[in-house]
Formats: C-alpha cells, structure tokens, sequence
C-alpha cells in the first residue's frame, strides 16, 4: 500500500515537472496578417528545384536555397522546394511546382537548363530563374526567354587572384587542384586559378608549378565519376597532389573539397582555398588551414532575382557574377591573415582593381558567354 | 539466340566443376522463400511500411515539434498536428500517383496516374530482367550497369544514324537491348568458365559502365557540337518513343513495351523449353546437372536475357524520357529494379503492380514534397521498408501473428 502511494506521488511529481517545462501557447487569433512580424505578408510564391546533388550539397544547391529562404524571412513571401534525386526527376519537379501556382521558380545547375527551357516555352505566365546556365531547346542549344534569367558567374576573375595568392604563399613551388567533374562550372575556377600562377611566374620571374590542370589541353585531376562531389571521393586526388609536392590546394569539389581539408589538417604546411562561400566560416573547425577562398555568391543573386520578381520588377536580362558587381569575389583570410605578406595583399587588390577596370581580361572558355 | 557466343558444353564434363559455396545455396534458398511467401504478406509489409513513414513524417514535422515541446500541458496538440501533417502527407502522395481530386480539369486531374506510368515503364523492364536471374537462381546486381550500356549505345544510334521514321526507334531500342545483353552475358561467361561469383561481377561492372559513360559524355561524338557540358546531343526525333496520349502528357510506347516486355517473360519462364532450363537450374543445379542440362550455358543464357531486358529498360527510358544521354541517365533504375523484381516476387503479373507500385511512389514522393514540404527522402524510406519486410517474411507474419504457410514448406511454386 505505502509502495503504491510513494509511485503515485512520485508519478504526480513528474507529471506537474513536465506540465511546468512547457506551456501551451495562449490561443491568439493568429490569422490575422499583423502577427507575421514586421515583414509584409507576401502572396508571392518563390519555388526552387535543385539538381541531383540534392539541396545538402555544401554548393550551389545549398546556396541558392539560402538566398531564396533570405527573401522568405526578409519579405514573408511563400515558397515551396523540390529536390530531385535523379536527372529524370527534374521535369516533373517544375511542373508539380508550377501546378502549386509558384509564381517564380529558380531551377539550379545546367543540368536543369532543358527542363527550364521546356517548361517556360509552356507557361509563359510563371518566371524562372536559373542558375549557371542559359535555358537550352530540346536540342541543347542555348536560347533567349522573356520569363528565364539566368544567373551566371565569372568565377576565372576571383580564381585568377587565388592563383596569383597561392602561387606567391607556396613555399615549396607547386601548387594544386582538383575537379568533381570536368563541366564548365568547376573547369572555369581551374582555368582562372592557372592563369593567375602564371601571371605571378611572369611578373616575379619564379616559376611555380601547377599540378591538376592544363588549360591548354583542358585536363586535368577530377574525382571518380560514380560520385564526383561526395565526401571521400576527393581523397585520392588531394592525397597525391600534397604527395606531388603541393602545399596549396583548389578543391572544386562541392563536398570532396573537404578531403583536401582532411589531408591539409594532416600534413603540416599545406593550405587549401575554398571555393563557392567563404570556407572558413562554413568550416570553422578547419579554419586554420584555409588560406581564403573563391567565392561565388548565388545566395545573393538569387536572393536579388526573386526580391525583384516579388516586387513585380522581373526582368530577363543575363546577370553575370563579376568582381565587378561582387558576384565573385576573395574571401577574407581569416586566421591566416598575418601569413599572408603585406606586399602579397596589396599586389593581390591591385590585380583586382586591374580586372575590373579592364587591364587584365581573364579569360576562360568555360565563362559565361 | 546467341548461341555463338558459348561454345556448346552441354555433354563435357566440366573440367573443373565451379566450387560449391554454402552462402549460394543458403541465397538461392531465401529467394525461393521470399518468392513464395503469399500476397498477405505483402500487403502487410505495405500496411507496416506506411505507418513506420507516417511516424517519420509527424517526427520531422515542424508543427508536431513545436506542439510537442508543451505535450503535457496539451497533448491533444501535438496528436492534432500529427494526424494534420500524416493526413495531408499522404493525401498529397495519392493526389501525386494516382489522382488529383483537387485539380481544375480532368485532364489535369488524371496527370499524375500518367507520370506513375511514366516512372514505371523503365522500372518494370529492367525488374524483369533481376527476376529471370533470380528465378535461375542468379543475383543479377548489374543492371544499374546493364542500364546505363543499353542507353549509351541507344541514344549513340539515336543521334548519329539516319534511318526512316519507325525503324530507327526499333533499330535504337535493339541496339540498346543488345548492349544490356553484352553487358550482363560477360558476368555470365566469367560466372559459367571461371566460376567468378556474379554477384561481385555484376557489381565491378557497374563502375566500368558509369566511368565508360563519363568518358562516352566527353567525346567529340556524343557531346553537343560547341558545348564543353557533360551531355549527349538529343536523339533524332525519328528515334524518339513516339507519346502514348498526346503531348500533354509525358508517357510513351515503352509502357506499351513494358507490358509486352512482362508477356513475354510470363511466356519465357512458364511455357517455353528455355525458361523451364532457367527454373530447373534455378531449383537445383546439380540436379539439372544430372539431368542433363549444361548448366554453364543456361547461365550464360540467363545472364543475356537478364542484361538485355535491363538494356531495353535503358534504350526506353533515353529514347522515350531523356532524350538525350547525361551521366545520371540510368538514375536509381537498376538498383530500384531489384526492389520491384522482389516485391513482385518474380512473377510479371507481380513485377508489373510492384512497378506501378513504385513508380507511384516516386511520383507521388515529388508532388508531396512540393505541395507539403514532406521531404522527398521520406519516400526512399518507405520504399526501402517495403523491401525490408516483404525480405523478411516471418517478421511481418510474427508481428501479425499469422501462421507459417503451407507454400514454404512446399517449397517452391513454378
């Protein structure tokens, strides 16, 4: 009997602690539109459908994703995500989002650039935009829509810099990268990148050695093609190129650019440079081995897209990311600052300023034309 | 129908008779098992699936977490939440697969029961494929492999040869059965002359296949003229799978191929000479070794049947869907192929429901996704349950209760 009692008191005790940790919201009448904040509720609806990488990919997906969700907090607009898991997933995704009356929808990567072309050709009344590409015909060839704009970046500009950085940081004369896949989005970075170590050869008279990319051949070290940007699939290539010598590594890699990480942390000396957002505020456990990073801002591009559309201000006109406009850029050197020269900074923003005023033209057959 | 390929062994002794291992007797057995198992149990692990996928949806919801965070103080709140997010999760899925009552017109309303047949049509193809291995007793794991060669060398005629309307689909679709075939037969010949397990050989070969297509996808003769992205020119319209119902929707004659394609395994495997060989083999080999039968040849032959139809599911999905060829052409077709072969429990009648099945699945997996923002991964889980428990029979039948069938201790049924 007394045993009863004590479980009862001690059941009762328990449920009153857990009663107490949380409380139920105050019934508000929460329809009505002021609750939202000081956003103004939008009826706008901004829709996205991400490549076969997924919206996890550490890249562009990711990143697109944020710049629309950017709006959602900023604006209240609505929004709706598809994420394909396959290349066959991608035209049914658009029209499942076209059929929940999405007002504008921001397809990433040119692996969407058919679909997006199709299904805008079809619904003239709903605007797209799309990321690294142009949207193609059903033959592939890149055509112009009134309701498709393309977001696209010049990334060889900002990869020139990191070149020209990791070619004067090297200490043993070798820098390095290596590719996902060789498609014109990563290609482009390579392109940059070996332009700007041999711009720092010219200029210095030193001659620093490039390992993973011939711009001239167009060849170069990419990961196995069964799975080019997932994690542990870049280790082979980073191992042998810090093996080859390299103490800067280029990972263009989405999520096999964290095993240069690995092996960077592992082998003392030797720095990577991020690509796509800053890297050393996505990976801050690995800070203190990169060295900057080549950054390419979709989040704000599509941030900016989508703000104008919901606005009612759409317009079709190609944006290319440029140092310019800010589009692409060099991040901060973070933890690294102070091992970076005086010098070296100043001749790095000078090459930046000459890029952007014309004096230097980066060229790349991968950039967007 | 490939005779050339093998030499006859039907009446030599094998020189040195391939090892016995216990694991292949223990995996032919658990395939007659599952394939015996009666449609209850299939339901059930249905019915099982689906609720396991209706805890996940309110677990990642946000509406149930946040009601949850005050469960006591009103759990009612959170059980409300839950049944809102499960109910229209899954009434999204339906709108998604079959049809959506919400649509403005019927033509849009009857959409997603195309777009399943859509997603199936490849799917069912190359799922009768993995059952002609499997009802021989073989582990066909290749078809991801058998898949991607089958639409490699489609989308290659269906681009670059000029052939009249009519006969340059059918030429595209042999070509790629033809190099399914090739495909799976080389898993065969090793299998049948060296003994090399095929379920290894068939794995291996599906990474020479996806590096063949990524090398396929850089050349000067599959690349589009001027462009350096990793995609095929599209197949000449005379190639393509002409539409089932119009325009507006995206199913074409390879559904039709695929219900020919279940015929003809129905054909294969229950009334002609061959495929009684194949089950024969499949029984028992030794067995079939005494009776007579070359059981090196058969499994060559099987291993042919198998990649081909794995290669036709290829050459429909380029020439009717893709239309032209990138390096995540074959998808999870090969894999999911295997899914849809067990739950149909290799029969074609099964294999069919068991694609539509799946392929209502996925479709309905993406419509969810976009009207609920229930993640599509959800899906991949409620597939891979569906497998887990239709795999392990006497789970289901324990946690039902049922008895023990007669069929299992029977053995198996042709």
């Amino acid at each position: 009997m007394k045993k009863i009692i004590r479980v009862a008191a001690l059941g009762g005790a328990l449920a009153l602690a857990l009663a107490a940790c949380g409380s139920a919201p105050e019934d508000t009448p929460s329809s009505s539109p002021s609750s939202s904040g000081g956003a103004m509720a939008s009826d706008f609806k901004g829709c996205i459908v991400s490549d076969s990488g997924g919206f996890n990919d550490k890249s562009f997906n990711e990143s697109a994703l944020n710049g629309l969700n950017k709006v959602k907090t900023d604006q209240g607009i609505q929004t709706a995500q598809a994420e394909s898991k396959t290349d066959d997933a991608y035209a049914p995704n658009i029209n499942n989002l076209i059929s929940q009356d999405c007002n504008m929808i921001v397809s990433v990567g040119f692996k969407l650039s058919t679909a997006t072309g199709d299904a805008a050709t079809a619904n003239t009344d709903v605007d797209f935009a799309l990321v690294d590409s142009l949207p193609t015909d059903a033959d592939g060839k890149a055509i112009e829509l009134p309701n498709v704009k393309p977001l696209q970046f010049d990334t060889a500009q900002a990869a020139y810099l990191a070149g020209y950085l990791a070619a004067g940081t090297s200490k043993t004369g070798k820098v390095g990268t290596y590719g996902g896949l060789a498609i014109p989005t990563v290609t482009v970075f390579m392109d940059g990148f070996a332009d700007g170590v041999a711009k720092y050869n010219e200029v210095k008279g030193k001659d620093v050695k490039l390992l993973g990319w011939d711009k001239g051949t167009q060849k170069g070290l990419f990961n196995p093609p069964e799975a080019p940007f997932a994690p542990g699939s870049g280790k082979a290539n980073a191992d042998s190129l810090v093996a080859q010598g390299a103490d800067v590594i280029l990972p263009v890699a989405g999520g096999a650019a964290l095993d240069a990480l690995t092996t960077a942390k592992a082998t003392p000396g030797t720095l990577v440079i991020w690509v796509d957002s800053d890297g050393a505020l996505v990976n801050p456990d690995s800070s203190s081995v990169i060295l900057t990073s080549v950054m390419k801002l979709i989040d704000a591009a599509v941030e900016s897209a989508v703000t104008d559309a919901a606005g009612g201000k759409f317009d079709a006109a190609p944006y290319v990311g440029t140092l310019e406009n800010g589009g692409v850029g060099l991040a901060p050197y973070h933890d690294l600052d102070s091992a970076v020269p005086a010098d070296l900074k100043a001749e790095v923003d000078q090459l930046k300023a000459d890029i952007i005023s014309g004096k230097i033209t980066v060229e790349s057959q991968s950039s967007p034309k | 129908m490939t005779d050339e390929l093998v030499p006859d062994q039907a009446d030599a002794p094998p020189a040195a008779p391939p090892p016995k291992d216990p694991t292949e007797d223990a995996a032919a057995s658990w395939l007659r098992r599952v394939s015996s198992s009666g449609s209850t149990v299939t339901v059930l692990a249905f019915v099982l699936a689906l609720v396991i996928g209706g805890i996940l949806i309110a677990v990642v919801n946000p509406a149930v977490t946040a009601a949850a965070h005050y469960f006591f103080a009103a759990p009612l709140d959170t059980f409300e939440a839950a049944w809102t997010a499960v109910s229209e999760a899954y009434s999204a899925l339906f709108r998604g697969a079959v049809f959506d009552y919400q649509a403005d017109t019927f033509a849009k309303a009857i959409r997603p029961l195309t777009e399943t047949m859509t997603v199936a049509t490849p799917l069912i193809i190359a799922a009768l494929g993995v059952a002609v291995a499997f009802r021989a007793g073989l582990f066909n794991i290749g078809g991801q492999g058998q898949v991607i060669m089958g639409a490699s060398l489609s989308a290659y005629i269906g681009f670059t040869w000029h052939l009249p309307a009519g006969i340059a689909c059918v030429v595209a679709l042999l070509g790629g059965l033809f190099a399914g075939a090739v495909w799976g037969g080389i898993a065969g010949v090793l299998k049948a002359r060296t003994g090399a397990h095929e379920v290894i050989v068939t794995i291996m070969l599906n990474y020479v296949a996806i590096s063949f297509l990524a090398y396929f996808l850089t050349t000067e003769a599959f690349r589009v003229p001027g462009s350096a992205e990793p995609k095929s020119r599209t197949v000449r319209p005379e190639a393509q799978l002409p539409l089932l119902f119009g325009s507006q929707y995206r199913v074409t004659w390879g559904f039709v191929i695929a219900i020919l394609a279940a015929v003809f395994v129905w054909w294969l495997m229950s009334r002609s000479r061959i495929g009684f060989q194949y089950r024969a083999v499949g029984f028992n080999p030794n067995a079939s070794r005494t009776a007579g039968f070359s059981v090196q040849r058969i499994t060559v032959y099987v291993m042919l049947t198998s990649g081909a139809l794995a290669g036709l599911a290829g050459a429909v999905q380029l020439l009717g869907t893709s239309k032209y060829l990138t390096d995540g052409i074959a998808g999870t077709i090969g894999f999911d192929a295997i899914t849809v072969a067990l739950l149909g429990r290799s029969k074609p009648l099964g294999i069919f429901f068991a694609g539509i099945l799946y392929g209502g699945l996925s479709a309905g997996g993406r419509f969810m996704e976009a009207v609920t923002g229930t993640p599509i991964s959800i899906v991949l889980v409620l597939q891979a349950l569906v497998v887990l428990f239709i795999a392990a029979p006497s789970l289901v039948r324990t946690i039902f209760r049922l008895p023990a069938p007669d069929a299992e201790l029977k053995g198996a049924t042709a």
